[in-house]
């Protein structure tokens, strides 16, 4: 059984068709890439895969549920236990510290435990600034709070929304590199992005264009243990 | 966790909460001063329509039937007296503090040196009294007759004058061509006295005509020592109501709890009662004109004073539900954002009601403070003296505090509940 599984997925407003008959399947552990041009109906496939949104028509099966038919309690209580979101804005609360920002999805959840939120913190390399607020961090730091408010809570899948959208090439590359390490610990990946470079280091890419499924594929150099310096070279051999 | 997001919003969003308290302390304050004002007006208003006079009358109950059956209103019957060494135990009835002021009166015939017959009234001025209770009483008609105009000389003063001093009404004054430091000769049915005029005084009707003297003086002049044709008493008394009209037709019509209630009660038709029970063979009964004036005015100030209380609390509601709404659309992606993370619709609008409840009370306690400083000013102002603040306008106030920031919360937390995190926190589609 998928870990996700989309069935004739539509989601109609009016005469728009944001997303007209998309079916797809995620594998655990996988690391997926939804890209497409802007208005191809990325957002709207996160807001469904994320509990955000429910889909006019068409089942999405997590971990062989069918949410789209849940209410939104329900929901919100999916995205608590299952999912680990993470935005191209960040999304911090500016008046919580790094470490309160990863204890408020703990909060939340279950129960605030700042020593496991300090832990996370450290996984993203950011030990030393957990004290700090979001307006005393860079993109690249508050982006890696993202990801550890994303971990905290151990989700079934980790789902970000353009997450280098708004980072320099420096700390996309951290970003991502983190990415490879979330998912050779076997975290499941979803990651929304227009951006080529981003995409091409998963282990597949979805191709969206006006609402559909246009092309998948798949990568055949991943090996799941690309780390900071490999992806160069892989970037490169894409490029040739 | 849950008390460092509260601190944050408070420090973070601390001009628009300040906002929050000062529109609550404004709501508040006004209900403070208000209710505080209108559970003191009833004592406030009494004690200003003391001034027109009194509100009970206590006459010989013979007098009092031959009223009833002849319509005589006002004239005494000869014959029938009260007695004057009983006047002190007015003060002893059960509303003994309720009564403010009291004065005996006698009338009698007496005639001047130019043949002309004048009614001479004897009162009490400034009469001081020892009382059975062992307290001390200044009681009569120098506050009672408040609206007399005094023309000339000054108040006959009971405690430094002699009692062959006399008040002239104007236009006997001018008929006879007194003037104040003048004598005037009486002759009465008993004795004939020389009278020092030490004042004239002008009160716009029949009493133009009289000559006020102490009520001995009075007494000796007409052989009537130790008694009294009628007392005017003035008492703070509580609007009539159904139980009051009853008990005054018939007292014993009340079962035992309502009579209880009723004597208990400060009716003027309940004093009236009591006043009866130590005055021997009385009748006492309020002046119906005053006591139902007294009613209506304090009906209609508690009115337009609950009119207030309650316009003031709509604006403080409508303020603070624009000022609550503005702070939920301003985080709108912080709440989005808790969504997103987990948080049920619950814990979200717990949150920003405890924001609004801590900002609340800030300002209710403020807005009280300041209330109670409004009705000060409205009291020296209005009526000349301090309001008393009843401890029961603390609850009072508290409870409308937190049903006008619920009510100003709601448009906000409907807001807030309806709120997707999809749409503030990366559009649509």
């Amino acid at each position: 059984m998928s870990l996700l599984e989309l069935k004739n997925v539509y989601k109609i407003y009016g005469e728009l068709h944001a997303l007209d008959n998309v079916s797809l399947k995620v594998e655990k552990g996988e690391w997926v890439s939804i890209m497409g041009p802007s208005g191809s109906g990325k957002s709207t496939m996160m807001n469904i895969i994320g509990c955000m949104d429910k889909p006019s028509k068409g089942e999405v099966l997590l971990d062989g549920v069918d949410i789209s038919k849940e209410n939104a309690r329900s929901l919100t209580a999916v995205r608590r236990d299952k999912i680990g979101l993470i935005f191209q804005q960040f999304h911090l609360v500016n008046y919580l510290t790094a470490v309160e920002n990863v204890m408020l999805a703990q909060y939340y959840h279950s129960m605030p435990d700042e020593k496991e939120a300090l832990e996370a913190l450290d996984r993203v390399g950011l030990a030393d600034r957990a004290h700090h607020l979001p307006s005393q961090l860079s993109g690249g730091e508050q982006q890696r709070v993202c990801v550890a408010r994303a971990l905290i809570n151990y989700p079934e899948i980790i789902l970000a929304d353009e997450p280098t959208g708004n980072l320099d090439e420096a700390n996309e590359e951290i970003v991502v590199d983190l990415f490879h390490k979330l998912h050779n610990e076997g975290t499941t990946l979803i990651v929304v992005t227009h951006d080529p470079e981003v995409a091409e280091v998963a282990q597949r890419t979805l191709v969206l264009r006006n609402g559909k499924l246009h092309k998948e594929i798949v990568n055949q150099n991943f090996t799941g243990k690309i780390h900071f310096d490999d992806m160069q070279e892989f970037r490169k051999e894409e490029t040739k | 966790m849950f008390l460092r997001m509260i601190r944050g919003t408070l420090l973070r969003q601390w001009k628009k909460m300040l906002m929050i308290a000062f529109t609550i302390a404004l709501g508040a304050s006004l209900a403070a001063a208000m209710l505080s004002v209108m559970l003191d007006v009833g004592d406030k208003v009494n004690q200003e329509l003391k001034t027109y006079g009194a509100n009970i009358t206590v006459v010989p109950k013979s007098s009092s039937v031959l009223n009833d059956l002849y319509d005589v209103e006002g004239e005494e019957s000869a014959g029938a007296y009260l007695r004057e060494d009983e006047l002190g135990k007015i003060k002893t009835i059960f509303w003994a503090f309720n009564i403010v002021d009291y004065a005996p009166f006698l009338n009698t015939q007496a005639n001047l040196d130019d043949g002309s017959e004048i009614q001479v009234t004897g009162s009490w001025f400034n009469h001081h009294m020892e009382l059975p209770t062992g307290e001390t009483l200044d009681a009569g008609i120098a506050s009672m007759r408040s609206w007399w105009e005094l023309k000339e000389g000054l108040w006959l003063d009971e405690q430094t004058t002699d009692e062959n001093s006399a008040m002239v009404g104007a236009e006997l004054a001018e008929a006879q061509g007194l003037h104040a430091g003048d004598t005037i000769h009486v002759t009465g049915t008993a004795a004939d006295l020389l009278l020092h005029v030490s004042g004239i005084y002008d009160a716009g009707g029949d009493e133009d005509n009289q000559l006020y003297v102490p009520l001995n003086t009075a007494q000796a002049l007409g052989g009537l020592d130790g008694k009294v044709d009628s007392i005017e008493v003035s008492a703070l008394t509580t609007p009539d109501n159904e139980l009051a009209e009853r008990a005054a037709k018939n007292p014993a019509s009340l079962t035992v709890a309502q009579y209880e209630i009723w004597y208990c009660t400060a009716y003027a038709s309940s004093i009236c009662y009591q006043i009866q029970e130590v005055i021997t063979d009385s009748v006492a009964s309020p002046v119906r004109q005053v006591a139902d004036s007294e009613g209506a005015i304090l009906e209609k100030t508690q009115l337009l004073m609950v009119l207030i209380t309650i316009l003031s609390l709509i604006g403080a509601a409508l303020g603070i539900c624009n000022l609550v709404t503005a702070s939920v659309m301003e985080r709108s992606s912080e709440i989005g954002l808790m969504k997103a993370i987990g948080a049920q619709n619950g814990a979200i609008s717990g949150l920003v009601l405890t924001e609004i409840f801590i900002t609340a009370i800030f300002g209710g306690v403020i807005g009280f403070l300041a209330g109670f400083g409004f009705a000060q000013i409205i009291g020296h102002t209005v009526f000349g003296s301090a309001i008393t603040m009843k401890p029961m306008v603390i609850p009072i106030v508290a409870v409308l505090v937190v049903l006008v920031t619920l009510i100003g919360s709601i448009p906000a937390i409907r807001m807030l509940l309806r709120l997707r995190p999809a749409e503030v926190l990366h559009g649509g589609h």
